[in-house]
């Protein structure tokens, strides 16, 4: 009889934690052959690495004696059973409830584990990749798909005005635009003071400093004011509307207004969509206004300009152009971001990783459309003779 | 490494929870015997979840004290916590089941969490067989919760609060949405793993077969606090109208004649042999 000596039995010394152990007894107990006795508690706590010292064991065995056993829950009863099994042993001394917990275990069908077959990693690469190329044809069809539903419910409101949500929209436009105002117009303000500051000590070289002016203004209502809203708006309210539309997706809410008879469309996306299209020209207007302010503002500090020429100048050198060319391009943007951010949620599907996946897809295809679509504009304009 | 289950695992007095200026609980006394299967029933928004909160530690009272397993809970240190936790399994009403993992991995995080010294195959192989253990088939093991029907759903939220085996296990409405027989099927396991592990079972349900079937004693929550605790015969004897008419409504007659059916026929087959 030999004792195998426990590697952690050094942490017993705080007396905490009291392991299970076994030893070999060779052909004691009124038998042949060898039998494996289990000591100790046999609990899911205590069971350590037995498991991998017991598989170490290449031996034949006729019992696994359970009597030094002093608790057995199911893991240690499932364990002893299948040792017993493996070696094609007999379990003796079993107490009681040791008994009842191997009948009731081994009811439970033994297969081999047998996991889903997982390709190598060059196969999931290749995988992965095609999955998300043959992604892009289906993803840009269902999103035309979602467009064309869109507009088709735009289309029923304007059939049957009774329909249009107005309290919600008038909610998504306060949350969309009325709220956005503090950090939109900052954000602005620091942008007019660092296009007007920059641009000085460039055109300062040329003793073109006046020209500021020109740079802020233009800049601002043309280009900057529009898209930087945008971008702040897709991070705030696109995505926003990918995470709610999402959640009332996995908790069924969007199936419940199916049933009821309400088109999420008409109660969802359209005041979602509506109301980032009429705050954006607004918001774009309004952060190229704070743009050219926050331009006035370091111009009165640092070139000399005073506050008041410097907005009167504006009107002067800005042609009115510009300002149409931002406001033309706001509901663009707005349609774009808030697209994005229902279509993304209405896709969700399954588990709350899918909320925050879609999510992240709705600010960043958002923002990488308004800015493809941004320079597209620029050119379209320019040839327009907007110049 | 475990103390000895005191004779009642469960301890609650003088219990007041409150939601803003509604008052849920007021002085509200349970005592939960060590080996039993207690049934806690009661009205809709009696508080009998927010009961099971309270008591797991996850709603924490205005007011009275809570010892679940000789640890008062409501004052414990979070570290001192962690101890009980190992010791308890809960069953949430939809099985809460972590959405990112199989079930599987579901089952296998308790273990991970307090035993990491267990080998991967050992845990694997302890997930897979709990798993069947709790009704589901094998395949189910590989399955995400949203591939899975509510009644799989809750039979593998109660494969993962037996992980551990505990020795106090929460289920809050069990069998509520499940088949008839899935039903039964449950009430049987819950029987069987109480008989076999000497568990001790906190068990919220509205099923009053499961009530007659399997809880050795019923606690009635009603006027903000357990108006009553007992076995069912001893709750008709009280003439409070709400439970006589929980107990005496057409569903629960249902339930006891069944029940009485079932008795008689064991008696009759114990009798003829």
């Amino acid at each position: 009889m030999h004792l195998c000596r426990h590697p952690f039995s050094d942490m017993n010394k705080n007396g905490m934690r009291q392991w299970a152990d076994f030893s070999l007894v060779e052909g004691e107990g009124g038998g042949e052959g060898t039998t494996l006795a289990i000591e100790g508690p046999l609990r899911v706590h205590a069971i350590g690495d037995l498991d991998r010292r017991l598989e170490q064991l290449d031996h034949p065995f006729n019992r696994v004696d359970l009597s030094g056993v002093t608790e057995i829950d199911t893991t240690g009863a499932w364990l002893a059973w299948q040792f017993a099994e493996d070696h094609d042993a007999e379990i003796v001394g079993e107490s009681e409830q040791a008994r009842r917990l191997i009948a009731a275990i081994s009811s439970v069908e033994d297969r081999p584990y047998d996991p889903p077959p997982e390709p190598g990693p060059i196969k999931r690469v290749a995988a992965e990749t095609g999955e998300i190329v043959a992604g892009w044809g289906t993803g840009f069809v269902a999103v035309l798909g979602f467009l064309g539903a869109t507009l088709s419910s735009f289309g029923s409101i304007i059939a049957h005005p009774g329909r249009m949500r107005w309290k919600a929209l008038v909610r998504q436009m306060q949350l969309v635009g009325v709220n956005s105002l503090p950090i939109i117009g900052l954000m602005s303000f620091l942008i007019g003071i660092v296009i007007a500051q920059q641009g000085a000590v460039q055109l300062a070289q040329f003793g073109a400093e006046i020209y500021t002016i020109n740079l802020t203004g233009r800049l601002s209502l043309r280009e900057l004011g529009i898209l930087m809203t945008a971008i702040m708006v897709a991070g705030r309210s696109g995505s926003a509307f990918a995470a709610q539309i999402g959640t009332m997706n996995l908790t069924e809410e969007i199936d419940a207004m199916r049933t009821i008879g309400v088109s999420p469309m008409e109660a969802l996306v359209v005041p979602r969509v509506l109301a980032a299209m009429l705050m954006m020209p607004l918001l774009g207007f309004y952060s190229a206004v704070l743009a050219i302010i926050g331009g006035a503002f370091i111009s009165a500090f640092a070139l000399d300009i005073p506050f008041f020429t410097f907005l009167s100048r504006i009107q002067e050198v800005v042609p009115i152009h510009d300002l149409w060319i931002g406001l033309i391009k706001g509901p663009v943007f707005g349609l774009i971001v808030s697209l994005a951010g229902c279509y993304h949620g209405m896709q969700v599907k399954g588990n709350a990783e899918e909320v925050g996946l879609r999510t992240t897809q709705a600010v960043v295809t958002a923002i990488f459309t308004v800015i493809v679509l941004d320079a597209f504009f620029a050119i379209f304009f320019s040839e327009l003779g907007w110049e | 490494m475990s103390d000895p289950v005191p004779e009642y695992p469960i301890i609650v007095e003088g219990l007041v929870n409150r939601f803003g200026s509604f008052t849920i609980h007021q002085d509200l006394d349970l005592k939960v015997r060590r080996g039993e299967i207690i049934g806690v029933v009661g009205g809709s928004g009696t508080g009998k979840s927010v009961l099971m909160r309270s008591i797991i530690g996850l709603q924490i009272p205005a007011e009275g004290s809570i010892e679940v397993l000789g640890h008062s809970i409501t004052e414990a240190e979070d570290d001192e916590d962690i101890d009980i936790r190992s010791r308890w399994g809960v069953l949430f009403q939809g099985g809460a089941l972590f959405s990112t993992l199989t079930v599987g991995e579901n089952v296998e995080v308790p273990l991970k969490q307090f035993y990491p010294e267990l080998s991967d195959e050992l845990r694997q192989e302890i997930a897979r067989f709990k798993v069947q253990l709790s009704g589901l088939p094998e395949e189910a093991a590989y399955k995400y919760p949203s591939e899975l029907s509510g009644g799989m759903k809750k039979r593998a939220g109660l494969a993962r609060a037996l992980a551990l085996d505990p020795e106090l296990l929460f289920l809050d409405e069990p069998t509520a949405g499940l088949d008839p027989i899935g039903a039964a099927a449950f009430d049987r396991l819950t029987r069987e793993l109480k008989e076999t592990l000497g568990l001790t079972v906190f068990l919220i349900t509205h099923d009053l077969d499961t009530l007659y079937e399997i809880c050795d004693r019923v606690a009635v929550l009603a006027d903000k606090q357990v108006i009553a605790v007992g076995t069912i015969p001893e709750l008709l004897a009280t003439d409070h109208p709400w439970i006589q008419e929980y107990f005496n409504g057409p569903r629960g007659r249902n339930a006891k004649d069944s029940q009485d059916r079932v008795k008689g026929m064991d008696k009759l087959s114990a009798g003829s042999s």
